[in-house]
């Protein structure tokens, strides 16, 4: 039987007052939101926590998505179902809808949340490499004010990330670019598993040429980060299937997946250039035809 | 430590003290006497565990009691009304849904759940639904026709179960 060790609980009653609490206590004290990643971590006895804090009583004001001109913000506590289940997510950000559908089970996606999955910040994790793709922002709060930064200087390597020990992730912001479209894929051994790879693509086009495109690979290495030398490649070029082929070997070449129960090396590098190709293929193909609706609508 | 939660438990006021580690399944089976609740893998894998918590289903090896203090939670013994059972537990005996039965109360209270926000779910639907749960005797198809049986049951369709048409 697994149960996690003794462990003194409060409800925050807000954000300040959750501040507050983790000021007091330090780091003995840990924050639980859906907590399908710290309660098994708790009963493996992985981590020991000394009081608990629940936020799930926040939902008024962490839990949200706002499509607003030129950008989305979600609030932290917004659970993997709400995620899924948006539609006005699903018509801006593709890539949302597509990779929830594939984190966990239907019942994990009911209590897990983006700012929990975040902050966990696990290398095989669907949602840090969605928000790496789409280069998103996020929002800390601690009792100073807020401090916002992109997912490279969140994410700090596995299980670590920027959030102080008296720090909560509030909100993450999705900027949005005309002419964007994403797509998600992932493969897993079975229904609900970690990934044995999974990828996610970002484009923007203009005028049949890429503008800017991101790619972001998990459970290929302890690094989520997107590759830059990716974009690179893909910034100015029509896209064609030599350019996501050349893509691909640029992804597999940028990442460090090691052996495991999921698979070798070698498969998940395969994989890191395959999935690239085809979310790069994906994405593009729906970026045109949303480019035509909209070209046809306003003529 | 202890606290007090309250909650409402298949309907009825509940208010106990317990220890803010317990989880919500060790309270159903252990405090409450609710051992419909099924006790798996304790892994948040199997599902057998699944109970409605503020009307959706979820995996009570990974809730901690005091989580669901002031909420509602809705178990397997629940389902059957004034000595009637659910359409969903009907449809698990019709279409031999239940072989050990270990899965079963999960199953079940996903079912439900899934019928209740769509009345009339696709096979890929229902499989979708229930992919969080495991049938260790791996009696999904027969699970899968039992909830879809449930579904034209409650919507009044003369049913027919595969493989028994004349």
């Amino acid at each position: 039987m697994q149960v996690p060790a003794p462990f003194d609980y409060e409800r925050a009653t807000s954000v300040d007052h959750a501040i507050g609490l983790l000021e007091r206590l330090g780091d003995t004290a840990r924050l639980i939101a859906g907590g399908h990643s710290l309660l098994p971590m708790m009963k493996l006895r992985l981590t020991s926590v000394e009081y608990l804090i629940d936020i799930n009583e926040l939902r008024d004001d962490l839990s949200y998505i706002r499509v607003e001109p030129g950008r989305i913000r979600i609030g932290a506590l917004t659970r993997h179902r709400e995620l899924l289940e948006s539609e006005a997510l699903r018509r801006a950000c593709p890539i949302f809808h597509e990779a929830e559908r594939v984190i966990a089970d239907p019942l994990v996606r009911n209590r897990g949340t983006i700012g929990g999955a975040l902050c966990q910040a696990d290398p095989s994790e669907d949602l840090t490499a969605v928000c790496t793709t789409l280069d998103a922002r996020c929002v800390i709060r601690g009792a100073g004010g807020e401090r916002v930064m992109s997912m490279a200087d969140f994410y700090r390597g596995p299980y670590q990330t920027a959030v102080g020990p008296a720090e909560i992730l509030t909100e993450i912001r999705i900027p949005l670019r005309p002419g964007g479209s994403s797509a998600y894929e992932k493969v897993g051994r079975r229904a609900g598993d970690w990934a044995v790879v999974s990828c996610g693509a970002a484009v923007w086009l203009a005028d049949g040429v890429l503008t800017d495109a991101r790619v972001g690979l998990a459970a290929v290495g302890p690094n989520t980060t997107g590759i830059p030398a990716l974009a690179e490649a893909l910034r100015g070029r029509r896209p064609s299937e030599e350019l996501y082929a050349q893509a691909g070997t640029i992804a597999a070449e940028h990442c460090t997946p090691v052996t495991d129960q999921r698979g070798s090396a070698e498969y998940k590098r395969h994989l890191a250039a395959e999935l690239t190709r085809r979310t790069l293929r994906r994405a593009v193909a729906r970026g045109m035809a949303d480019g035509a609706a909209h070209g046809a609508a306003s003529g | 430590m202890s606290v007090l939660v309250r909650m409402s438990v298949n309907g009825e006021h509940i208010s106990r003290e317990v220890e803010p580690r317990l989880l919500l399944v060790h309270f159903l089976r252990d405090h409450l006497g609710l051992t419909g609740t099924h006790w798996g893998c304790d892994t948040s894998n199997c599902g057998a565990c699944a109970v409605w918590l503020d009307g959706e289903p979820v995996k009570s090896c990974t809730v901690l009691t005091v989580m669901a203090d002031g909420h509602e939670v809705r178990t397997v013994e629940s389902l059957a009304r004034d000595g009637e059972l659910d359409v969903v537990q009907r449809g698990f005996l019709a279409c031999h849904g239940v072989q050990c039965g270990f899965c079963t109360p999960g199953m079940l209270m996903t079912a439900r759940a899934l019928l209740d926000r769509n009345p009339d779910p696709s096979e890929a639907e229902i499989r979708e639904a229930i992919s969080g749960q495991v049938c260790r005797c791996t009696g999904y198809a027969s699970i899968v026709r039992s909830i879809r049986w449930a579904a034209a049951e409650q919507n009044g369709v003369r049913t027919v179960i595969d493989g028994d048409e004349p």
